[in-house]
């Protein structure tokens, strides 16, 4: 399984890092922004997973994810938007806008697991 | 003070502990601190500004901020540094999102942390503000939350 982590934080990439070691997911690749993230979708595809922070500078989570929406090619990759935003209306528009799922800031590695389908 | 603004910052650090370090988090009695005096060694501040304004910061003995950030990263940090005080701010980050979803009726802008590192630092809260000391334990050891927070 490979898993693109997308988060500004180098800090919390190293955090998920680490959960995502725990559940046996070593395959991973990381991206700082949203322009970032989609220059590595294209170069690492096929691509299984995306975990995409919310807030971030450049390019956010929330246009990456729709950028990424827009290409037919992407469309088997599924996307986990990962945030401390947890108001319902910004969940109910990723998941509108093609995001397959959600995590709310912190979650147990149980969580991850649960939300990623492994 | 009104408990309101402060109960939320509670229960996410609480839940925060519980769900990235599987650890309990008891809360003991909060007290009044009456006069500045020294923090524990290193600092994780957040800002709030609108129908409250101050300051939330969860301070950490250096030993246990090194064993919790350990802990975090999945690597032993032996030495304060960066590591150390990116994975601090993003415990106090963690837990102000988390908070941020318990206060939605109220009008409040939450700042990105800020982090302070030496030893019996002191946190100094607007004058005439009195400052609210939560203390904490888990297996990491002993910290503390300073709740310093003017309301309309």
């Amino acid at each position: 399984m490979k898993l693109l982590l997308v988060d500004d934080s180098a800090t919390m990439r190293r955090i998920q890092r680490t959960q995502l070691n725990n559940l046996g997911i070593t395959d991973i690749i990381e991206a700082g922004n949203g322009e970032e993230a989609y220059s590595m979708l294209t170069a690492n595809m096929p691509l299984d997973y995306i975990m995409l922070d919310w807030n971030m500078p450049v390019m956010d989570g929330f246009t990456f994810l729709k950028k990424v929406r827009e290409n037919a090619a992407y469309a088997a990759v599924k996307i986990v938007m990962c945030t401390s935003e947890s108001e319902k209306t910004k969940v109910i528009e990723a998941l509108k806008a093609g995001a397959n799922n959600y995590l709310v800031k912190p979650f147990t590695p149980e969580a991850l697991k649960e939300k990623l389908g492994i | 003070m009104d408990v309101q603004y402060v109960n939320p910052f509670i229960i996410a650090t609480i839940t925060t502990f519980k769900t990235m370090l599987n650890t309990d988090v008891a809360p003991g009695r909060p007290h009044a601190k009456q006069e500045p005096g020294p923090s524990y060694d290193v600092s994780g501040i957040i800002g709030l500004s609108g129908d409250a304004q101050g300051s939330i910061a969860i301070s950490f003995p250096r030993i246990m901020a090194l064993r919790v950030v350990s802990a975090l990263l999945g690597s032993e940090i032996k030495i304060v540094g960066s590591e150390l005080t990116d994975g601090i701010g993003e415990i106090a980050n963690i837990i102000a999102g988390n908070a941020k979803q318990h206060l939605q009726n109220f009008n409040l802008l939450i700042s990105l942390p800020q982090v302070i590192i030496g030893k019996d630092h002191v946190i100094a809260g607007q004058k005439g503000v009195p400052t609210l000391v939560v203390p904490f334990n888990c297996s990491f050891g002993d910290f503390s939350m300073e709740v310093a927070l003017k309301t309309n």
